[in-house]
């Protein structure tokens, strides 16, 4: 088992009576891929300019290394930070701005040398010393900060939404070269992303946030297969989320028609949340499934088609490989494994307290 | 944080140089020369001659300030059409007379406005009439006009200058003519240019008293001008101050009213 | 049409440019006049030059000018900087309250300006060179602010915690890599402050003190006086000083923004 690198415990902030984080705790461990998931204003970026030593929490305390160093400030800290908007220093050269760091610690000019030959050979733009910032392309600008940051050889890098400003082919490209460098470097990045594809592609683990709380915490393959409650579900990837009604152990009745489920110890006659994703809707010829629909859209998305099917007063979005046009008589029905039942929050707070627990 | 504290120094500073000083107007404008309270030097506006003064400043004020509107607008439309290189400079050129020290451009008005100067010099050349400008309000207009004009052209420009073209082909793409399209678009969005170029001309007009000592010869008073003499010669800083808090509580009004048939036409013309 | 149109602009851009510049050219022009009469031509002469730098008030007034001027800029645009450093970490309602009061010389008129600082001093104190200095760094503040108010706003909050971040104090943060974003706002707030504070006439003449002059004082009384031709030439020397002056600040601006074109 690989030791805690950064610890957060029992952190909470507010701004302005605001309360951003509450209560927080998170363990990232060495050389852990680690993604904070969640949608703006989820307290992720908070959570990252504490440990970043930007904020200060109100109360708790960041633990790294073994040390508490919640008072350390940020000039101080064994850890450097890739902004969103790269906050490259315009009026100095990509070397300049790559030194900045190592001279402030009074590192030899040869050792600075060596080290943005390295640093840019590792983000793949040697030969850009002399160049201006103002002169670079978005994605450029990106791997130079981050050249900025992996020179003074910190223990964690944190990272916030360094990928948001870029188109998409560029930001799939740089998801591997991030993943590269991590592997090359082996160090701990913690990332920031409102992005639920990108968290899924590179992160050893992620964790949704939302209203400040943490939802869940798992690896990619738990949180996208057993999301454990109907934000997190709905906020990774598209899914059904339909009221039920958790009539006994492994069964489930869903808009008045019974499912065979895997999910045990909810009780009986109890109302739950019923997750089910789109490509585990299986679709059959009418009168062969569990509940019988009809097709009212139809998109073709490349590698399958998404329709939306209206059955038992319900629109289930669908996707498949065969094509059924609009208008069609289907049957929907859905393997035990693939269905995934969540206790119904009582409130939106607790939709969030309770995960906490 | 710490970096609040580097407000200290201009927190000291408004308060003495900014603040303490209104009060003084206040002060001395309120009382009477027995140090009694009283509202004699306000209400003194309504003296004859002081309220002809007023008169004389306002409209001169909205005299100058309709005429730089006029004369600015077009230019500046016409300027901000062209965004060939070398456009920047051409609109320096019509900016520059603003660093040009004030009492400078007084005197070159008075040199060609004056009986014996280059205009009447032209016209006499020509075999026309000579003008008796100098020493008439028409003087101190022309020579205000001259003055502020180009605080007029820089603002309109600069709103002109960023309205985006797509707004104007969206315009003309929904079929507007290209009047309809000015009136409907760009005058709109120009108005808080005209705004501010309405305030930098107005407010200093309306307090004019060089270019009517100079332009005028003293015949024409500006309430500008009795204010001046009120502290220069007759040396009764009451009244002085008690006309400049009129002076300044109408300047306040004025701005009020624009900035908030601004913001309503701004609402109406969403519509 | 079309065409019409566009020469009618073009005539019209000439014609207003025409009507702001002959009375400028005409000043020059009479400066090298061999004659007192100002519509007859009476020969090219240096001798109003040769007259102006023998005028030992002229040259007094000059002197105080530039101290003035150039004294007032500095102060104003230290404290001006340092007032926007503070302003843009507070609160928003605090931020709006301190524009608010640095607008306030913006929007009262000169002369109120002027008469507010005169009475504070003849009531405490006495006018003088200090009154004049007060005041210049008064009307020179608000530019100041209006001026490095937008830089610092601009400037991307994260690259002083950049700096931070690697292991920059606040100090080192703030000289390497602060200043230098805020240097343009900083460098034309100074600048705004010396031209309204070089150009004032209002102010000045409500707050200086007796025998004191600054060349826009001066000016004034030779214009009541009836006007001198060394005048003229002291006013064609101002011109072009301002157009030099214009000129640099255009060059120190331009090559930047074509050095980061051409990569």
């Amino acid at each position: 088992m690989k030791r805690n690198l950064v610890e957060l415990r029992n952190i909470s902030k507010s701004f302005e009576n605001t309360l951003v984080l509450d209560d927080l705790c998170l363990e990232v461990k060495e050389n852990e891929f680690i993604t904070l998931l969640g949608p703006s204003g989820c307290g992720k970026t908070t959570t990252l300019r504490i440990i970043g030593g930007f904020e200060k929490p109100d109360k708790g305390q960041v633990i790294f290394d073994g040390e508490d160093i919640t008072n350390v400030p940020a000039n101080r800290r064994n850890l450097n930070t890739v902004f969103q908007k790269y906050a490259l220093f315009q009026h100095m050269s990509i070397e300049e701005n790559i030194a900045f760091g190592l001279k402030i610690k009074k590192k030899s000019e040869g050792y600075i040398r060596d080290k943005i030959k390295y640093a840019l050979k590792l983000v793949n733009l040697d030969g850009y010393e002399k160049r201006k910032p103002a002169s670079l392309s978005g994605g450029q600008q990106q791997r130079i900060a981050i050249a900025r940051a992996i020179v003074n050889e910190p223990k964690v890098l944190l990272l916030d939404e360094p990928l948001g400003a870029l188109d998409l082919k560029l930001r799939q490209d740089m998801q591997y070269e991030l993943m590269r460098l991590k592997e090359e470097l082996g160090i701990t990045f913690i990332y920031i992303t409102h992005d639920q594809e990108e968290a899924l592609t590179m992160s050893d683990k992620v964790v949704v946030m939302n209203q400040g709380y943490i939802q869940q915490m798992g690896t990619p393959e738990d949180i996208y297969n057993e999301p454990e409650n109907a934000f997190v579900a709905d906020f990774i990837g598209d899914s059904n989320i339909i009221d039920g009604i958790m009539l006994e152990d492994k069964l489930v009745s869903i808009l008045g028609h019974r499912f065979e489920c895997v999910d045990v110890g909810f009780g009986t006659n109890r109302p739950v949340d019923v997750v089910i994703r789109p490509e585990d809707v299986i679709l059959g010829k009418e009168g062969e499934g569990i509940i019988d629909g009809i097709v009212t859209s139809l998109i073709f998305k490349g590698v399958h088609y998404e329709m939306d099917v209206q059955a038992a007063g319900y629109e289930w979005l669908v996707h498949s490989t065969t094509c059924y046009p609009v208008g069609t008589k289907v049957s929907l029905s859905v393997i035990p494994f693939n269905i995934q039942i969540m206790n119904k929050p009582e409130s939106d707070d607790e939709k969030a307290v309770m995960l906490d627990e | 944080m710490s970096r609040k504290i580097f407000i200290t120094p201009y927190i000291v500073w408004a308060a003495g140089f900014i603040i303490l000083p209104l009060f003084m107007i206040l002060g001395y404008g309120l009382t009477g020369a027995d140090g009694k309270i009283t509202l004699e030097n306000l209400l003194a506006i309504l003296d004859a001659v002081h309220y002809k003064s007023f008169g004389n400043s306002l409209w001169l004020a909205f005299g100058t300030t309709t005429l730089c509107l006029l004369l600015a607008y077009p230019l500046a439309y016409i300027l901000s059409q062209r965004k060939k290189r070398g456009s920047k400079l051409v609109i320096l050129l019509f900016v520059l007379p603003m660093w040009i020290n004030f009492l400078l451009r007084v005197l070159a008005m008075q040199m060609i406005l004056s009986n014996t100067g280059i205009l009447n010099g032209i016209l006499s050349f020509l075999g026309l009439p000579t003008l008796k400008i100098m020493y008439t309000k028409a003087a101190i207009l022309i020579g205000m006009v001259y003055d502020y004009l180009p605080f007029m052209i820089l603002p309109i420009y600069n709103v002109l200058n960023k309205i985006d073209v797509a707004l104007i082909e969206a315009a003309r793409d929904l079929g507007a003519t290209p009047a309809v399209t000015f009136r409907k678009v760009i005058l709109p969005l120009s108005m808080p240019g005209v705004i501010s170029g309405v305030t930098m001309v107005f407010i200093p007009s309306i307090s004019e008293f060089v270019v009517a000592d100079i332009l005028g010869g003293s015949k024409i008073l500006l309430l500008g001008n009795v204010i001046e003499q009120e502290f220069n010669l007759a040396n009764n800083w009451n009244l002085g101050s008690g006309l400049s808090l009129v002076l300044m509580v109408f300047i306040l009004i004025s701005m009020a009213i624009m900035n908030r048939s601004n913001s309503e036409k701004g609402d109406t013309m969403i519509w | 049409m079309v065409k019409a149109k566009k020469y009618a602009g073009r005539i019209y851009v000439a014609l207003i440019g025409f009507l702001l510049y002959s009375p400028l050219l005409i000043l020059i022009v009479c400066s090298f006049n061999d004659s007192k009469i100002r519509t007859v031509w009476g020969g090219f002469t240096l001798h109003w030059y040769v007259d102006l730098f023998q005028n030992e008030e002229v040259i007094a007034a000059v002197k105080t000018s530039l101290l003035l001027t150039t004294s007032a800029a500095l102060i104003a645009t230290v404290i001006g900087t340092l007032a926007c450093i503070a302003m843009s970490a507070m609160g928003s309602k605090m931020r709006g309250l301190m524009q608010s009061v640095a607008n306030i010389p913006l929007l009262n008129s000169e002369m109120v300006t002027g008469i507010a600082i005169m009475l504070l001093f003849v009531h405490f104190m006495s006018l003088g060179v200090g009154s004049m200095l007060i005041a210049h760094i008064t009307i020179g503040l608000p530019y100041v602010i209006l001026n490095v108010m937008p830089k610092l706003q601009q400037t991307d909050k994260n690259l002083y915690e950049a700096a931070l971040d690697l292991g920059a104090s606040h100090v080192y943060a703030f000289v390497k890599v602060v200043l230098p974003e805020l240097l343009p706002g900083i460098l034309s707030g100074f600048f705004f402050a010396f031209t309204i504070s070089m150009d004032d006439f209002v102010v000045t003449y409500f707050t200086k003190g007796a025998g004191i002059n600054t060349i826009s004082t001066m000016l004034y009384q030779q214009l009541r006086r009836g006007i001198n031709p060394e005048m003229y030439a002291l006013s064609t020397i101002l011109l072009f000083t301002i157009l030099i002056l214009l000129a640099i600040i255009n060059r120190l601006s331009v090559p930047k923004s074509t050095k980061e074109v051409k990569y």
